[in-house]
């Protein structure tokens, strides 16, 4: 009786279709693979190590390259945090807590359509990956009006904002969110009528509701299993419990399934957005907190006591009393959460970021035992990971 | 709601609750590690904390006992929060793994072995996560220089 | 009436005209195919609202020399484990059936040169489906040995995964084109030419419909094309089996790609849209006709995901195959009883 040998085949780091430097180890037997071993950690920098050495302010831009993706996501885990671990959260400005939902709320459209454009693109579809691009140069020169960058924002401070929106950039919105439905119509008439992607992705890479709450999953996975749990209304933040918006779950638990339902998720984040834009009223954006939120920057520029209000506030930092909090947020990609303990010192005694992608990955072996290799790339794109906040 | 199932964590595993806490309307609940597993477990099916978020580990360098395992739990059906922290020692830096309980578990453990150096007992698959299989030292711990263990130290100001 | 020209009659005209008829051929083949590449880039590159090449030359009409060029002074790499004779043999295996397949396309009727007739074919074989059902065939052998001696995992599946696919999906076209047959009753092309004569509805794909689209599915099969371009499916395998290859062996892998377009754009052209007949002379209207097919098949590559090797393999056997036999049995009932 002849030995079935299988074969052991490494994907990546360097592959077209993981998506970051993502090793996977596969075992196959013909097509079929019979064990995907991922191996993470080629962009492991040490951020919750570089943070325990800097100031609560300064370790700000440290979340932005965690997700590069939905950089937005990331600040706003963290100063909620923050503000929790201080104690101010009551106090955040209402203009700071609708600028911060609509911010949010873009950045989750903005990581999508990067999810929508690789996931096509590995399956086959080319052509929608660079129609997703196109509206996301949009969402960037909206970044780029309101915090200066494009992709690493930094825009949100602990206390508010750091600036105000620019002029114009409620109308850029407003147009942009018109716009998005017509778009997300042609993505998914490309798409989601189209026999052959409809045989690549239903019934591939399915797991069930229970195993998923199990080993961890988060996010438009879970929901797309049949488990109805989104942060943004069970434990809402930044006033999410003031806005209309429905948590979309469906029962497939496949690859299709997670499709619509971030295409879904696309959409209430417009209405989100319509409403941030109705709610917006001007007004303060910084918390009324001396010892803690930075000044105006005119009071800076013209004003002794502004300037070296904001000296001593960078330089020494703020001191939130000894204790410890978790903040969890929906992210685009799942639930991220931030774990801060504080000693009473102007450093994070440790922060610990509890990436969605991380816990992700981890289904993906259990995914895609007994499928085929094919299959393999359809998994990682449907698990929408991100290696940036991996591997930290 | 969260207090409740303090008071009823407190009566049935009287011996292990070190101390409870509540900061900022979060309830943090120290316990002996001997007994993680169970008290895991009976959470899990008790009172319905199906949810590990988070497990890490902190390093308190000049306290007894050094290391400290925090595991974040939540309930998905009262959506409410739970923290449970569990002192470990220098020399026997060793915790019974609870990815028998929660499969989640699996990841974040070897995160916590890798990057500080607590071990865990009956883990399916304990290895290096994050940095390469081959390192030596463990690089979260405070003791760790920041830059690297070739290196001078930096003597300026970081950022 | 002149005679026809053979070898008997006049050998050297007979061969120089060969001569020119076969270099003309390639010239033109050569052209199409290079400038093949840049309407695959513009054209993909307009339907996904971007421009294309642009900068090389007005509108950018000089990309393909300037690709052929850059490829042409590329380090030529042979990996140190590859067994060298079956690596540099693999895509000469593979360009050689593409070419001359062409060889027994009829380019328009006959024609009169010196007194003697000719027709616009290079060899107008008696039996010439069959020598381009032989010809497909021998495609696969390149790319299975392009894959097997690369001496590279991703080759090997790349390679192994096209000839399962060429083999499967042949059988379907060839039943395909056997319909054809039964109704022209000759295999020889220029038979199949003459006998849509007459008026645009005597063409073949009005009495064939499910043979004409049978056939052009399963020529996209054939030539490794999206949807079905498993084998060089850039995202899952990086490229397949012509991983490990550079330069001008590389060149080679893509210019057999597309001139495997082209004669499978003729060949449809010539069994089911009356080759070269038409409004305009011969080779013109030929010309339209494959540049027509060729588009369709760029637009299929900007529109369609990939389809995976199970739900190939089962098309393949399991729809195309009783699909193709279906419409023979039907063709030749309708033949004997009508």
């Amino acid at each position: 009786m002849a030995k079935k040998e299988t074969m052991t085949i490494n994907m990546g780091p360097q592959h077209p279709s993981t998506h970051g430097v993502l090793q996977l180890v596969l075992e196959l037997d013909g097509e079929i693979v019979v064990d995907a071993v991922p191996h993470i950690g080629f962009l492991h920098r040490g951020v919750e190590k570089l943070a325990e050495n800097r100031s609560y302010h300064r370790a700000l831009p440290l979340t932005d390259r965690l997700d590069y993706l939905a950089p937005m996501s990331n600040n706003l885990g963290y100063v909620l945090a923050v503000e929790k671990l201080l104690g101010i959260t009551e106090l955040i400005p209402e203009r700071a807590k609708v600028v911060r939902v609509m911010m949010a709320e873009i950045t989750r459209i903005k990581s999508h359509l990067v999810w929508l454009a690789t996931h096509a693109l590995d399956i086959g579809a080319m052509t929608v990956f660079l129609y997703c691009f196109r509206e996301r140069e949009q969402i960037m020169d909206m970044y780029e009006n309101i915090s200066g960058a494009r992709m690493t924002s930094n825009y949100f401070r602990v206390g508010g904002l750091s600036l105000d929106l620019p002029e114009g950039f409620e109308a850029d919105v407003l147009s942009f969110i018109n716009d998005m439905p017509g778009h997300l119509e042609t993505y998914e008439g490309l798409l989601t009528g189209n026999k052959i992607w409809q045989k690549r992705t239903i019934g591939v890479a399915k797991i069930g509701g229970e195993d998923a709450i199990d080993i961890g999953l988060t996010g438009p996975v879970l929901r797309a299993s049949g488990v109805d749990w989104d942060l943004r209304r069970d434990n809402p933040y930044s006033g999410y419990e003031d806005y209309d918006f429905k948590v979309i779950t469906r029962d497939g638990c496949d690859t299709f399934d997670r499709y619509k339902n971030r295409l879904d998720e696309m959409r209430e984040s417009c209405k989100i957005i319509h409403q941030a834009l109705d709610k917006l009223q001007p007004g303060p954006i910084m918390a009324d907190v001396p010892s803690v939120c930075l000044p105006a920057k005119k009071d800076v520029a013209n004003s002794i006591e502004g300037l070296i209000h904001h000296f001593k506030i960078i330089t020494e930092g703020f001191k939130p009393e000894p204790g410890e909090i978790y903040q969890g947020i929906e992210a685009p990609k799942g639930e991220l959460g931030f774990y801060l303990i504080s000693d009473g010192s102007a450093n994070p005694f440790r922060m610990k970021i509890r990436p969605p992608s991380f816990v992700n990955l981890q289904a993906l072996p259990q995914m895609v035992r007994g499928k085929m290799l094919a299959d393999v790339v359809a998994a990682i794109g449907t698990l929408d990971i991100v290696l940036g906040e991996i591997d930290r | 709601m969260s207090q409740a199932v303090v008071a009823k964590l407190k009566s049935v595993f009287a011996a292990s609750v070190l101390e409870v806490k509540e900061h900022r309307g979060e309830m943090t609940v120290t316990v002996k590690k001997e007994d993680i597993v169970a008290i895991c477990q009976f959470l899990k099916d008790e009172a319905g904390y199906n949810f590990l978020c988070d497990l890490c580990g902190v390093d308190y360098l000049g306290q007894q006992p050094r290391f400290m395992v925090v595991y974040n739990l939540y309930n998905i059906t009262t959506k409410e929060r739970l923290r449970v922290k569990v002192p470990v020692a220098e020399e026997d830096a060793a915790v019974d793994t609870v990815s028998t309980v929660w499969t989640t578990a699996n990841w974040p453990e070897r995160e916590c072995w890798d990057l500080m150096g607590i071990s865990f007992n009956n883990h399916p698959d304990l290895r290096r996560i994050l940095m390469p299989a081959d390192w030596v030292g463990y690089p979260l711990r405070k003791d760790y220089p920041l830059q690297g263990p070739d290196r001078e130290t930096y003597q300026g100001r970081l950022s | 009436m002149p005679e026809m020209l053979s070898l008997s009659n006049d050998p050297v005209l007979f061969l120089s005209l060969m001569l020119a008829k076969i270099l003309a051929v390639f010239i033109v083949v050569v052209l199409i195919v290079a400038y093949a590449t840049y309407a695959e880039r513009k054209i993909i590159g307009r339907m996904q609202t971007r421009l294309g090449p642009t900068m090389t030359g007005w509108f950018g009409l000089l990309q393909p020399i300037a690709d052929g060029l850059k490829l042409f002074f590329k380090e030529d790499i042979i990996p140190a484990q590859a067994s060298k004779l079956a690596f540099v043999l693999a895509p000469v295996m593979i360009m050689v059936p593409a070419f001359i397949t062409i060889a027994v396309i009829p380019f328009g009727g006959d024609i009169t040169v010196f007194g003697y007739t000719t027709t616009l074919q290079i060899a107008d074989l008696n039996i010439g489906i069959l020598y381009i059902l032989a010809m497909a065939g021998l495609g696969v052998y390149g790319i299975v040995l392009a894959g097997w001696s690369s001496n590279n995992k991703y080759s090997l599946l790349g390679g192994v995964r096209s000839a399962a696919q060429v083999v499967s999906y042949e059988l379907a076209a060839g039943m395909s084109i056997v319909a054809v047959l039964m109704l022209s009753e000759t295999l020889s092309l220029r038979g199949i030419v003459a006998a849509q004569s007459g008026s645009v509805l005597n063409w073949y794909i009005f009495s064939q419909p499910l043979a004409f689209c049978l056939f052009v599915i399963t020529s996209l099969a054939e030539i490794n094309r999206t949807p079905f371009d498993l084998p060089e499916a850039e995202t899952e395998l990086v490229s397949g089996f012509c991983t490990e290859y550079s330069s001008m062996k590389y060149a080679l892998f893509f210019m057999a790609e597309y001139a495997n377009m082209i004669v499978v754009s003729a060949i449809t052209a010539t069994l089911f849209l009356g080759g070269p007949a038409g409004p305009f002379a011969g080779p013109i209207n030929l010309l339209l006709k494959i540049f027509f097919f060729m588009f369709l098949f760029i637009w299929i590559r900007a529109t369609f995901p990939r389809v995976r090797y199970d739900q190939l393999m089962f098309m393949g056997w399991k729809v195309f195959l009783p699909l193709a036999l279906l419409n023979i049995v039907i063709t030749g009932a309708v033949v004997v009883f009508l």
